[in-house]
């Protein structure tokens, strides 16, 4: 990266990793705990500043996809093919992120690794399945303008479901008679909270940027090694 | 009624067609002959609307492929390697169905018509599987004349017949030639390419090396070009 | 109209050479059949918890045997050449999406069509909910075969094409899954209609959604 003309994405980079020693410094000693969590959920309740913006995340990276998608059927061109597909990977690696961080919050919490009734829980596993999905897709397909379209197709299918999975997962867990009842938090939140919760969204949402950019660049490089190559 | 401008293809970094310029007048026989691997098969699948060229353009009948491939549609016929027929269905089937897709008008008069101009009308009611190759491959060339387009393409009919089949499929071959429809065909038989064309080409390393006339040409000449050209 | 005409071709056409073997129709009745039977033991399935798992046990019956002939509809095609032969028509490429897909529907609707009557005897269930439960069959089914036909026209382009179009199409489908259990369940239980009036919703919406996007979308999936 040539410092000059970087200077944004060095900026940013720093920034993101800073940010993030802060976020932890945030969410686990700012922070005050939170209302009715007592034992081992006290601190485990603590996930909630790294869980939330790590979905966030995901979402606004699949956002990124579904957008770059319709742009690629629209216009084409391989640039966007690359965002999107880049961002499905990074979003998929958030949402990995959310899946794994909701049943170390849920078992201290409520005793339950999992538990079906939690429509954004399940809306995140689906998420999951959908973008992995998408990954495997563009692994299986030999030619370059086919793997952009079928993925476009798939980017713009699979960011429709979201909301209709997420409506769908919340009647069901409604309709199921289930001892514990779950909602997003579950708890006040306090200022002090709020702050370290969207300071900790911000770092997020900038290293999604930054690892973007960044995967996209590599990309596009593989791309021009791959035409070199061919010249020979 | 071809005509083709600096046609390229190109599978990712891989160029297959690397400029392709051609003239195939009204009512000619073009014979296109190369070595395996040429890019035969994907020119002549760009012409027939299968596939999509990374440069350049043909137009046929004065339609251009790329803006509008619906509209040329109606106006070939292809014979591939491959059958394209359902082999469950009956050959009545089979040009029914396609007879329908195309929008051929009288088509119970017209089936019966072509099937006998391919000698296939006494086995018309048998499901394609119990033809023989020969036989598939002449119901295959019924299906392609049977909505009378002005355009052939004939990709490889040679391949996989026997000497009688051989022998039948040149006559067909001749009385297409006579009806006047303009015909390209490839292939890797020297001989039979000669032998019904009015012109013949070579594609090699993914450009034309060679025209001629073919009644300007001998065997032995046509084979040693052809050695040249395909030796680089 | 011509465009109508064609999608009735490209649908008898399927339909007609399936019927020729019923190779796939046999597969996908036995195996929907199997299904069953296998869930019967693994469930341990009695009077009592009969009644709370055959709505799910039906439409994981339907589902499987459904992948099976969504499979079927390209893959055939494909290997065999015809699919070119289709796409060299001069037919816009959704008349054949049309086509294929209500070829497809009307495979699970018949494999649906003998598999209803022979689980209710199975499970000794009463009849009299049957009608209801062959609406939110076919529903169930046309939308499954909705998305399912432009996903299995991506998977048989594919290298694993049999694992990919489970893989692609499951996730995609769960809100018709839940919607399709909830509404047999519901009115096996005899649950007053307005109560079911939100899943009958989303069954209908997701069946909209998706035919519409596919419809869009195929022209994308199946050109070269």
């Amino acid at each position: 990266m040539a410092l000059r003309k970087d200077a944004w994405l060095w900026v940013l980079g720093i920034l993101a990793f800073a940010g993030i020693l802060v976020a932890g410094y945030l969410a686990l000693i700012y922070a005050p705990p939170a209302e009715g969590f007592v034992g081992q959920a006290e601190p485990a309740q603590r996930i909630f500043y790294f869980h939330v913006p790590a979905a966030w995340t995901g979402f606004l990276a699949f956002f990124v996809t579904f957008v770059a998608s319709i742009a690629y059927l629209w216009k084409g061109g391989r640039k966007w093919d690359i965002l999107a597909a880049c961002s499905a990977e990074i979003g998929l690696v958030f949402t990995t992120m959310v899946v794994v961080t909701g049943p170390i919050w849920a078992k201290p919490t409520w005793g339950v690794w999992w538990t079906w009734s939690d429509p954004k829980l399940v809306t995140a596993a689906i998420l999951w399945l959908i973008y992995f999905g998408y990954i495997m897709l563009r692994r299986m397909v030999e030619d370059d303008a086919r793997r952009a379209r079928f993925s476009a197709v798939l980017g713009i299918i699979g960011f429709v479901d979201v909301p209709i999975v997420f409506g769908a997962a919340r009647w069901w867990g409604q309709s199921v008679a289930h001892p514990i009842v779950v909602s997003g938090g579950g708890f006040d939140v306090a200022p002090k909270m709020l702050t370290a919760l969207m300071f900790s969204l911000a770092v997020f949402t900038v290293m999604y940027v930054v690892i973007l950019t960044l995967r996209v660049r590599a990309e596009r490089l593989a791309d021009e090694v791959d035409a070199l190559k061919e010249r020979e | 009624m071809i005509q083709v401008r600096g046609l390229t293809k190109a599978f990712g970094p891989k160029k297959v067609l690397r400029g392709i310029d051609l003239d195939v007048a009204p009512g000619e026989f073009l014979t296109l002959v190369g070595p395996n691997g040429a890019g035969k098969t994907t020119f002549l699948r760009i012409l027939a609307t299968l596939s999509r060229a990374t440069g350049g353009d043909a137009l046929i009948g004065g339609v251009s492929v790329a803006e509008h491939p619906a509209q040329v549609r109606r106006n070939i016929g292809l014979v591939s390697h491959r059958t394209l027929l359902y082999d469950d269905l009956t050959a009545v089937e089979n040009l029914q169905f396609y007879g329908r897709m195309y929008d051929v008008p009288h088509l119970d008069a017209r089936i019966e018509e072509v099937l006998r101009q391919v000698d296939l009308y006494f086995r018309r009611h048998d499901p394609v599987r119990t033809y023989s190759r020969g036989m598939q491959q002449r119901l295959s060339i019924a299906r392609a004349i049977l909505h009378d387009p002005p355009v052939m393409l004939m990709d490889e009919p040679y391949t996989g017949l026997d000497v009688q089949a051989t022998a039948m499929l040149r006559t067909v071959l001749q009385s297409l030639a006579a009806s006047g429809r303009t015909v390209v065909m490839t292939t890797h038989d020297l001989e039979l390419g000669l032998d019904v064309a009015d012109r013949v080409a070579i594609l090699s390393g993914g450009k034309i090396g060679f025209r001629a006339a073919a009644r300007d040409i001998s065997i032995h000449e046509f084979r040693r070009v052809y050695a040249e050209q395909t030796a680089g | 109209m011509g465009f109508l005409r064609k999608v009735a071709a490209v649908a008898w056409k399927d339909l007609r050479a399936e019927w020729r073997t019923r190779e796939v129709f046999s597969a996908m009745f036995v195996f929907a059949l199997l299904i069953i039977i296998i869930f019967n033991f693994a469930l341990e399935l009695r009077a009592e918890n009969a009644r709370v798992l055959v709505p799910g046990i039906l439409w994981v019956a339907f589902t499987f045997s459904g992948m099976l002939g969504l499979n079927r509809s390209f893959i055939q095609e494909k290997d065999r050449g015809s699919l070119e032969g289709l796409l060299l028509c001069p037919v816009d490429r959704s008349a054949i999406y049309l086509g294929k897909m209500l070829a497809n529907s009307a495979l699970m609707a018949l494999v649906a069509v003998f598999i209803l009557p022979v689980s209710f005897v199975l499970f000794n269930l009463s009849f009299g909910a049957l009608p209801m439960i062959v609406v939110v069959t076919a529903l169930g089914t046309v939308g499954f075969a909705g998305v399912g036909t432009l996903f299995s026209a991506m998977a048989v382009n594919t290298r694993a094409r049999e694992v990919m179009l489970p893989l692609l199409l499951f996730p995609v489908a769960v809100p018709l899954i839940i919607a399709a259990v909830k509404l047999t369940a519901g009115i096996m239980d005899g649950v007053p209609g307005a109560e079911l009036a939100r899943w009958w919703q989303l069954l209908v919406g997701f069946d909209a959604i998706f035919f519409t996007l596919s419809f869009m979308t195929f022209d994308y999936v199946i050109e070269e």
